[in-house]
């Protein structure tokens, strides 16, 4: 027995080695072959010369573009359902399991899917009614950054939806009992007690579907991102270029691999640093939400 | 007594049951009795909790609750403000009249309820916020915006929980930086500020050290100048502290309620006796 003790000690401490190693090693290359390609040009420059050369700002520009209006949608909606699902619905009830048997499965689509059902309910049913209705040309029933936001935005409604319940749900019962015996409304005592305390745990799934945001690409493969842009997006309405697809096309469509490379290396390198740098944001909050709570 | 100015006796405006009522509550004026308990019975699921209780709390005076573990205290208790409407598949049977109004109807308003009659819960519960927010909160969900009012109330209240000079210069502080017994009076606090009429006690000491429960104890006992104030406590030296009355408890049955003197000293129920004795429970 003791012997085998030993061995699965060992095994699983091996198999986080090995995780750990393949972490570091991706993260290595990158910063060798990319650091390299950081400047201030890389930074601020569109790309030029068949994208061979010049900087990414126009991919950065419309990132954040994009998981802002994304944001937009779905917070509210994800938030709502959360709340709903923790503090109406009838616990228990048939229809309440079915609709989160829905979401889990929501979660479970892959991605590309919903980049497609995108194409087909966004641009094509929604964008050409409101063409349609607000008597415009082609304005919103084209690929834009409005629909590729919104597809995002439902790509990740499960995690927000679901980290939003969790969060609610963990509100201790003393807490909304307290509140209601000083006469709290279930509303008051949802928005003064437990929205507060859920916060950090809402703004987790918030940050965590940012930064899975901004990485997807097959979401806005076809209902937004654009190849290249010669211009910067202003509006909703606009295309746009984004970093994950930035690599995809830097990586596959290149004319000339060789001299691509330090760009691609540069630009994963500055997707990383996005991402890792809205985590520690989100986890900075936490701690500083969680302080302010004792907890 | 909402007066309509009309005599009930020779008015034909009112329904027999509405005379009833109306004689009831002059009988409870007059005896000074704020809560009645008529027949009562509360049931979670098929399983009664509590038996057709019959009782009367009068204003101004500390009821106990005593009984063993399981016996429907705390039912009872949360049955005054309606906590238990909390609880999916409670029934109940009965009515409890507060001030003359049954407040076991539906329409009953939970809200004007529960500002009228408020509660201290056994185990400290502050909100996870600073000191003057908690005691704030039951004047802030009212609406009250006022800075300078909400401070003097937050003082008041403070001063009235006995913990002005332990709190006062450190408001901002959160709630969950103080002691066990502080974060009760502070609870405590927090249930005055709005000016309930009855305060319920569910076992508030049972996590309290022997110091912080006399705190407790002497500030119930200057409280009920002001209030009325009903407690359960497992506690019967507790309860022959700072009870004027006390109801024994016993699977779900109201077995005696009478001045706390004659409880503990020559009780009519022989199963009283024995609890107080320490032969159960
Ligand atoms: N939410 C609930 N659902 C079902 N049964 C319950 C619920 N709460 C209490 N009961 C039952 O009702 C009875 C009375 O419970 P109650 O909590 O009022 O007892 P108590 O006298 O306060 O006990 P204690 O001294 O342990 O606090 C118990 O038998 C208990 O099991
Ligand atoms: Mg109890």
């Amino acid at each position: 027995m003791k012997g085998w003790d030993k061995f699965f000690a060992l095994a699983s401490g091996l198999c986080v080695l090995i995780i750990f190693a393949f972490l570091f090693w991706i993260i290595f290359i990158i910063a060798r072959n990319g650091a390299g390609t950081i400047s201030w040009e890389f930074f601020t420059a569109a790309p030029v010369e068949g994208m061979t050369e010049g900087g990414i700002f126009p991919a950065i520009y419309g990132t954040v573009f994009l998981v802002l209006v994304m944001t937009v949608f779905l917070m509210p909606f994800g938030v709502m359902a959360g709340i709903y699902l923790a503090e109406y619905a009838p616990q228990n009830s048939r229809l309440t399991q079915a609709i989160r048997l829905a979401v889990n499965n929501l979660a479970g689509v892959p991605s590309i899917v919903f980049g497609l059902f995108g194409v087909g309910f966004f641009i094509q049913y929604a964008g050409r009614g409101l063409d349609r209705t607000l008597g415009l040309e082609t304005v919103f029933s084209q690929p834009c950054l409005l629909w590729a936001a919104a597809t995002l935005a439902i790509l990740n409604l499960p995690v927000v939806i679901k980290t939003s319940e969790e969060a609610i749900k963990a509100v201790p019962l003393e807490h909304r009992e307290a509140a209601f015996a000083l006469g709290a409304t279930k509303l008051k005592m949802i928005v003064r007690v437990v929205l507060p305390q859920a916060f950090s745990g809402i703004l987790t799934g918030a940050i965590l579907s940012v930064s899975r945001g901004a990485g997807e690409v097959a979401p806005i493969l076809f209902t937004g991102a654009a190849y290249y842009l010669p211009y910067i997006p202003k509006l909703p309405t606009d295309q746009f270029m984004e970093l994950g697809y930035h690599i995809f096309v830097l990586s596959t469509q290149s004319p000339d691999v060789d001299k691509t490379q330090p760009l691609l290396y540069g630009t994963i390198l500055v997707l990383l640093l996005l991402t890792l740098a809205l985590n520690t944001f989100a986890i900075g909050l936490r701690v500083r939400m969680r302080r302010k709570y004792g907890r | 007594m909402e007066d309509k100015g009309i005599n009930p006796w020779v008015s034909t405006e009112y329904s027999q049951p509405e005379y009833v009522r109306m004689i009831e509550n002059i009988h409870a004026l007059n005896e000074n009795l704020i809560v009645r308990v008529e027949d009562f019975s509360l049931f979670y699921g098929d399983k009664p909790a509590l038996k057709r209780i019959n009782l009367s709390i009068k204003k101004n005076r500390v009821t106990a609750i005593i009984g063993p573990s399981g016996c429907g205290k705390s039912t009872l208790l949360r049955a005054f403000n309606r906590m238990n409407d909390l609880i999916p598949n409670v029934r109940i049977e009965g009515r409890i009249l507060i001030d003359g109004e049954d407040i076991c109807k539906k329409d009953t308003d939970l809200v004007a309820l529960r500002r009228k009659v408020g509660m201290v819960f056994q185990k400290p519960n502050p909100f996870p916020m600073s000191i003057y927010e908690n005691v704030a909160f039951g004047l802030k969900i009212a609406g009250e915006k006022d800075r300078a009012r909400l401070d003097q109330l937050v003082e008041k209240s403070l001063r009235q929980a006995a913990l002005w000079d332990e709190a006062g210069d450190i408001l901002d502080r959160s709630a969950l930086t103080l002691s066990g017994g502080q974060q009760q009076r502070l609870c405590l606090a927090r249930a005055l500020v709005i000016e309930p009429e009855i305060i319920l006690m569910d076992e508030p000491a049972s996590a309290l050290d022997p110091i912080s429960t006399a705190k407790l104890e002497a500030l119930i006992y200057s409280l009920k100048k002001d209030y009325t104030i009903v407690i359960v406590t497992h506690n019967m030296q507790q309860a022959a502290r700072v009870a004027d009355y006390t109801a024994f408890l016993l699977l779900g049955e109201l077995v005696e309620y009478d001045e706390t003197r004659k409880i503990f000293t020559n009780p009519t129920d022989k199963r009283t006796e024995d609890y107080i004795t320490g032969r159960f429970g």
